[in-house]
C-alpha cells in the first residue's frame, strides 16, 4: 500500500513522463471504460454514504441532506439489539472458525501439496464441491440435521455449518502456498538429525506462519460475512451481526431505519478495518479466488 | 550361516511399493480435514436426499411433484434463471472490455483493486439496505434524475426486478472484474507484440489473439458468477418483491423449510437448486473443453 502512496509525491502531476498515461486520455474507447467504472465507483459511494448519512441524521425526507445531526442512534441500536451481545456472539463464531478450520485444513493442505497419490482428484473434488455449491442450497439439509442433532440454534451449530466453506478455502489457499517450499529444505533438516517434531517447530511453522496468517484473515472477512448459513442455523442467542441486520430489516415492527442504518454503519466500520488488516497481508485478487480453476 | 530373507529382493515391501506411489503415513494428514467436509457436507447432503424421498404425502417423488405441480413454486425456477443469467452476462461482459483496456500497470492500479473488494466484503445484506435508501423514490439518485430533468415522477428501482438486479451488479461485477483481470494478466503481451508487427490492428489482436485465449477463464467467470447470482437470497427478500416478481428458489426452499418446517419439501427444493445449477455448470464446463487450453506464455 505504501507504494501506491508514495508514487504520485515523486511524480509531479503535469510533468508525468508516463506516455502510455497520457495515450489514455485520448482515446474515446478509454473515457467509455472511465465512465463505466466512474459511474459504478458514483452508485457505490453513493449506497454506502446514504446508509452513513442516515444513521447520523434525526429526520431525512425528501431533501439531499438530513434535517439535523444527532448520534444517539447509535446508542438505540445498540440498546435496541442487545448489539454488546451480538457482537460478542459474533467475534467468539469467527474465531473459532478460523482457529478449527486452519487446525484442520492446513495438515491437509500440506500433504495434497507434498504428495501425489492416487483418487488424489478425489480428494480435491471433494473439496472443491463445498466452494462451488451455493451455500443456501446444502445449508438447508445441513440445518435439518444439526436441528436433529440439537445443534443448530447454539454457537456450536452455527460454527459447524461456517466451517463447511472455510476449510476447502484454507486448503485452496495453503496448497500453492505450500507447494513453493522447497522440500530440500526439510530434508536438510532431516539429514542434520532432526525429528519430526523438530522439522514441524522449527523448520515448518515459521515457513508456513505468513500463509496462515494469510488464510486465516480471509476465512475471517468471509466468516464476518457470511450471511446464508449463520443464518440458517442460528438461534436467538447465536445470531452474528450481519443475520440480526437482516433480521432488523425483514421482520416486521415499528424500528426506525435509522437505528437499522447505525448498526449497518458498524457492521461496515469492522468489516473495513478488518479488510485493511486483511490487504496489508493478502493481494486483492486472493479474496475472490474461490477454487483453483 | 544363511540369511533368510524375508522377501524375495525381487519384491519390495508393500510399504515402499505404496511410498513409491506416493501413499506413506503423511496421507494421514489429509483425514481430519476430509472427514470434517464428509461428515458436514456430504452426509447432510445425501441425508436431504433420502428425507427429500420421503415427503408427509405423495409417494417416493411427492416433494419433487408438489414442486412442479404448484405454478408459484415452479415459476421460481423461471425467475431465478432470468435474474442470475442477465446479472452474468452483464458483469462478465462489462469486465471483459474494461480489464482489457487496463492489463497495462498505471498508477493507483492497486488502489482501485482494493476499492473494488469493497463491495464484495459489504455483503449482500447490507448493500441491500444501502439500495433501499439510495435508490428509493426518495433517495439521492431519483433527486439526481429529477434534477437533470430525465425524469418527473421517482423512477421504481427497488422492491422489484430491478432492484434486485442493481444488488446482484454491485456486489457480483467487482467479483467478475477481479477474476477476469487475474485471467487477462496471465496472457504475455509478447502475443500481441507479435501480432501488432504482423500488422493486426487492435480489433484483431482482441479478436484473434487475446479473446479466444481469455475464453477458457471467462467461461470459469461466468460460472462463478453464475453460482453466486443463482443463490440470491438476502437482496431477493430486502429489495425484491418477494412473493411476486423475485420468487427465486432460494426462497421457496428457505419458505419450506425453515418457515412451514416441511423438511422434506425443503430439501427437495434444494436438491432442485442443485440440480439446475449443475447442469448450467457442466454445460458451460463442456463447451470449455472444447477450447484451447494450452499455455498462454504469462505469469498465471
Amino acid at each position: 500500500m505504501s507504494a501506491v502512496l508514495d508514487r504520485p509525491a515523486t511524480a509531479a502531476p503535469g510533468t508525468d513522463p508516463d506516455a502510455g498515461r497520457r495515450r489514455i486520455a485520448i482515446k474515446p474507447g478509454a473515457w467509455i471504460t472511465w465512465g463505466v467504472l466512474g459511474f459504478f465507483f458514483l452508485n457505490l459511494l453513493g449506497v454506502i454514504v446514504t446508509v452513513l448519512l442516515n444513521s447520523f441524521g434525526s429526520s431525512w425526507f425528501r431533501s439531499w441532506l438530513p434535517g439535523g445531526w444527532t448520534g444517539h442512534w447509535y446508542s438505540d441500536a445498540w440498546s435496541e439489539f442487545s448489539l454488546g451481545q451480538v457482537l460478542w456472539t459474533t467475534v467468539e463464531v469467527t474465531f473459532l472458525v478460523v482457529l478449527i478450520s486452519l487446525v484442520l485444513a492446513v495438515p491437509a493442505s500440506y500433504a495434497l501439496a507434498r504428495r501425489d497419490f492416487p483418487g488424489k482428484k478425489l480428494v480435491m473434488g471433494l473439496f472443491v464441491l463445498p466452494i462451488l455449491v451455493p451455500p443456501i442450497a446444502y445449508g438447508i439439509p445441513l440445518a435439518t440435521v444439526l436441528y436433529k442433532f440439537h445443534l443448530a440454534g447454539s454457537v456450536t451449530g452455527v460454527v459447524l455449518a461456517n466451517l463447511v466453506p472455510s476449510i476447502p478455502f484454507v486448503v485452496f489457499t495453503m496448497t500453492p502456498f505450500i507447494e513453493q517450499i522447497d522440500p530440500k529444505i526439510e530434508a536438510a533438516a532431516r539429514m542434520c538429525g532432526a525429528r519430526t517434531w523438530t522439522v514441524l517447530s522449527r523448520i515448518l511453522a515459521p515457513l508456513l506462519l505468513p500463509g496462515m496468517l494469510a488464510a486465516g484473515i480471509l476465512v475471517l472477512v468471509r466468516t464476518f460475512g457470511m450471511f446464508e448459513l449463520t443464518f440458517l442455523t442460528s438461534g436467538p442467542t447465536s445470531q452474528t451481526l450481519i443475520v440480526t441486520l437482516f433480521s432488523a430489516v425483514n421482520s416486521a415492527g415499528i424500528r426506525s431505519t435509522q437505528s437499522i442504518d447505525a448498526m449497518a454503519v458498524i457492521y461496515t466500520g469492522t468489516m473495513a478495518v478488518l479488510l485493511l488488516i486483511a490487504l496489508r497481508f493478502v493481494n486483492p485478487t486472493q479474496l475472490v479466488a474461490r477454487s483453483t480453476d | 550361516m544363511t540369511v533368510v530373507l524375508p522377501q524375495s529382493p525381487s519384491r519390495p515391501a508393500l510399504r515402499h511399493r505404496l511410498a513409491e506411489r506416493g501413499v506413506d503415513r503423511t496421507l494421514l494428514l489429509v483425514l481430519p480435514g476430509a472427514l470434517a467436509v464428509i461428515a458436514l457436507f456430504c452426509y447432510p447432503f445425501l441425508y436431504g436426499l433420502q428425507l427429500s424421498f420421503q415427503p408427509a404425502s405423495g409417494g417416493v417423488l411427492g416433494a419433487y411433484h408438489a414442486f412442479f405441480s404448484e405454478p408459484f413454486a415452479r415459476k421460481s425456477i423461471w425467475q431465478t434463471f432470468s435474474l442470475a443469467i442477465p446479472a452474468s452476462l452483464i458483469n462478465v461482459g462489462v469486465s471483459v472490455p474494461i480489464s482489457y483496456r487496463m492489463r497495462r500497470d498505471f498508477r493507483g492500479k492497486r488502489l482501485l483493486l482494493a476499492l473494488l473488494v469493497v463491495p464484495i466484503t459489504l455483503g449482500t445484506v447490507l448493500t441491500a439496505e444501502g439500495i433501499l435508501e439510495f435508490y428509493g423514490p426518495a433517495g439521492w439518485f431519483n433527486h439526481t434524475l429529477n434534477l437533470l430533468g430525465l425524469a418527473s415522477s421517482p423512477v421504481q428501482l427497488t422492491m422489484n426486478y430491478t432492484g434486485v438486479l442493481l444488488s446482484l451488479i454491485i456486489s457480483g461485477f467487482p467479483f467478475a472484474y477481479l477474476l477476469t483481470h487475474s485471467y487477462l494478466s496471465g496472457i504475455h503481451p509478447s502475443l500481441e507484440k507479435a501480432a501488432s508487427t504482423l500488422g493486426a490492428d487492435w480489433w484483431q489482436r482482441f479478436r484473434h489473439i487475446t479473446f479466444p485465449l481469455l475464453l477458457p477463464g471467462l467461461m470459469t467467470t461466468f460460472c462463478l458468477s453464475f453460482v453466486m447470482a443463482f443463490a440470491v437470497f438476502p437482496s431477493a427478500m430486502m429489495v425484491g418483491d418477494p412473493d411476486g416478481k423475485t420468487h427465486v428458489i432460494s426462497i421457496e426452499a428457505y419458505e419450506a423449510a425453515l418457515e412451514h418446517f416441511d423438511y422434506a419439501q425443503g430439501c427437495a427444493d434444494a436438491m432442485i437448486m442443485t440440480v439446475l445449477m449443475l447442469v448450467v455448470i457442466v454445460a458451460v464446463t463442456t463447451l470449455r473443453s472444447r477450447l484451447y487450453s494450452g499455455s498462454t506464455g504469462g505469469k498465471g
